[in-house]
């Protein structure tokens, strides 16, 4: 399987970044190559073969919904860009 | 001589009997890392003012005869993507040039509760992406034995620290290899433990399923002492394993006699330098003679685990990244037109371009149309490959194989072949992939540089892992060489 510029554009898109047009040639040529070789998966068999998400048996860990203390809000703030009265100030959304 | 020359039991005895002060180790510490960090590089963010205060106050505390904790005032280095509550995090990137956490990750906590001390950040491939350090966005770590090669990584600054004597004890993290390979060409021990021994709480998400924690030290003991600090269940972590925690030092004790051993045959194949080869061969005839039995086996599915990987760990990549959206913490980018662009501004000028092209790669793989063809076949893939391991350790104690493929290699020689440089990873990403511990010891000089040997264990026997790894740097030179620095 192999993918065009259009494609790169729009996982781009996708994935919420900006690619200048060298990168967008670069990365064509790199992702095609990675799944070229990733395309030698499919030498292999299998449709009876339960997928893998986690190597652990975990399951769903569940605790007592009580209330604990958290980071004050001065802390929450303290690396944000932008804020004001506690809250995280993004350009305007709505006019 | 310098206390960093001594062993972590070393010091650990020598503090305890006051005949070395925390702060006349903490003061070594940085007088060596102020003597060799302009060829070396290893760290980002140096903790100085605060590590010598909180050795001195260690000191004050003995001398007053108080208690203290088993390892207090070892000075360790630790990965920058490990948060540390109050000192500046970056993951070697420049998205996060001016984070300064406000909370520890469970390890940071664990190394304050041990009362070690945090001399610095280290450097690392950009959020841990890459096999080399040069994907850092702020410098090349260089290689101990050989200044104009890469450390490996993508914890290459925590292996060159300890390789060049800066600190006797580092954390890294291991994903596809970023603890074994950088132990391997630095010559240093690492270990990765298997997955959910140590909490990730705090370690910044590259892949979740793959990320684990692990410790790089000189010794195996070391390691083991290392280990016994982080490991262990958190619940601030929910893929935290709940089992008990053996004791590792005592574990190294008892000898190798009778132990099984596998070797797989698709690890000493034909990209594999001959010289390697004759390294892990040299040591497998160690084992032998300490009354070890070892035979070759085949682990079926290894030529497929690099395409898994890097379709699983990408993918995961991809959405966990998402998170850098230049809101809550990071550097925002100047002026955008609107919410959207801050995003878009923000991460594009923040990620360099090789974690650029991974959430490229895993956005596709998981984008409408593409998932079932990338993804669940991948994972399909890791249930095979996972396998391969349960099959082999049905029969043996342990399996042995290189580190890596080759020593390391010259900075900037891959830098522009992507595919290339994820093939270092060939033998390593395998055991990640199945989730099991893995140690890389060193074993030997090729052409000068170290070859490191793999020693893999099964799921939570980091004991018989490290019990084997013991017993080879007991009968062996190895461990005892040094760059000439």
């Amino acid at each position: 399987m192999s993918i065009n510029l259009d494609n790169v554009e729009h996982v781009a898109r996708l994935a919420r970044l900006q690619l200048s047009a060298e990168e967008k040639h670069q990365f064509l040529d790199q992702l095609n190559a990675i799944l070229k070789y990733a395309d030698k998966l499919n030498e292999l068999h299998t449709d009876d073969v339960q997928p893998t998400t986690h190597v652990l048996p975990i399951h769903n860990v569940m605790r007592d919904d009580v209330v604990r203390e958290s980071l004050p809000i001065e802390r929450v703030m303290a690396n944000a860009p932008e804020e004001e009265d506690g809250h995280f100030r993004v350009p305007a959304v709505l006019d | 001589m310098t206390p960093l020359e001594l062993t972590l039991v070393e010091m650990q005895q020598q503090l305890k009997s006051r005949s070395l002060s925390a702060t006349e180790l903490v003061e070594a510490s940085y007088k060596r890392i102020a003597a060799t960090e302009p060829q070396i590089q290893a760290f980002l963010t140096l903790n100085e003012s605060q590590a010598l205060d909180d050795a001195r106050a260690l000191d004050e505390l003995l001398a007053q005869g108080g208690e203290v904790a088993p390892l207090a005032g070892i000075p360790v280095g630790v990965k920058d993507n490990i948060v540390t509550d109050g000192l500046r995090t970056t993951c070697a990137s420049r998205f996060l040039d001016n984070f300064i956490p406000v909370y520890d990750a469970t390890v940071s906590r664990k190394l304050k509760e041990a009362g070690m001390i945090t001399i610095g950040k280290l450097n690392m491939d950009e959020f841990a992406m890459g096999g080399s350090n040069e994907n850092s966005a702020y410098q090349v770590t260089r290689n101990p034995w050989d200044l104009d090669r890469v450390p490996g990584g993508s914890s290459g600054g925590s292996a060159a620290a300890v390789a060049a004597g800066q600190v006797p004890f580092a954390l890294g993290s291991d994903t596809g290899g970023s603890i074994r390979q950088p132990a391997a060409y630095c010559g240093v021990v690492g270990l990765k433990p298997t997955y959910g021994l140590v909490s990730r709480f705090g370690l910044v998400a590259f892949a979740s399923s793959l990320d684990q924690i692990g410790p790089f030290a000189r010794t195996v003991e070391d390691t083991a002492l290392a280990l016994q600090v982080i490991a262990g269940h958190d619940t601030m972590d929910s893929t935290s394993a709940n089992v008990d925690i053996p004791n590792y030092v005592s574990a190294l004790q008892g000898d190798v006699k009778g132990l099984r051993i596998g070797v797989p045959k698709e690890y000493m194949g034909a990209g594999v330098d001959p010289k390697v080869k004759e390294a892990v061969m040299a040591a497998l005839r160690v084992y032998e003679s300490l009354g070890a039995q070892w035979e070759e086996v085949s682990l079926p599915h290894t030529e497929y685990a690099v395409a898994a990987y890097y379709l699983l760990a990408s993918s995961e990549a991809s959405s966990n990244l998402a998170r850098f959206d230049g809101v809550r913490y990071g550097v925002r980018a100047a002026d955008p037109d609107n919410l959207l662009d801050l995003y878009v501004q923000s991460r594009s000028q923040g990620f360099g371009q090789e974690v650029k092209r991974r959430i490229m790669l895993g956005t596709y793989a998981l984008s409408s149309g593409y998932y079932d063809a990338f993804y669940l076949k991948a994972q399909k893939v890791r249930t095979l490959i996972k396998k391969d391991f349960d099959d082999a350790f049905s029969r043996y104690d342990l399996l042995i194989a290189p580190t890596a493929p080759t020593t390391a290699f010259k900075i900037g020689e891959q830098v522009n072949n992507p595919l290339q440089m994820y093939m270092n990873d060939i033998l390593t990403i395998p055991v990640s992939l199945a989730g099991v511990p893995a140690i890389s010891v060193p074993c030997g000089l090729a052409d000068g540089l170290p070859v490191g040997l793999q020693i893999i264990g099964k799921p939570f026997d980091e004991a018989t892992v490290l019990k084997a790894a013991h017993a080879f740097e007991q009968h062996t030179e190895h461990h005892k060489l040094r760059p000439q620095l």
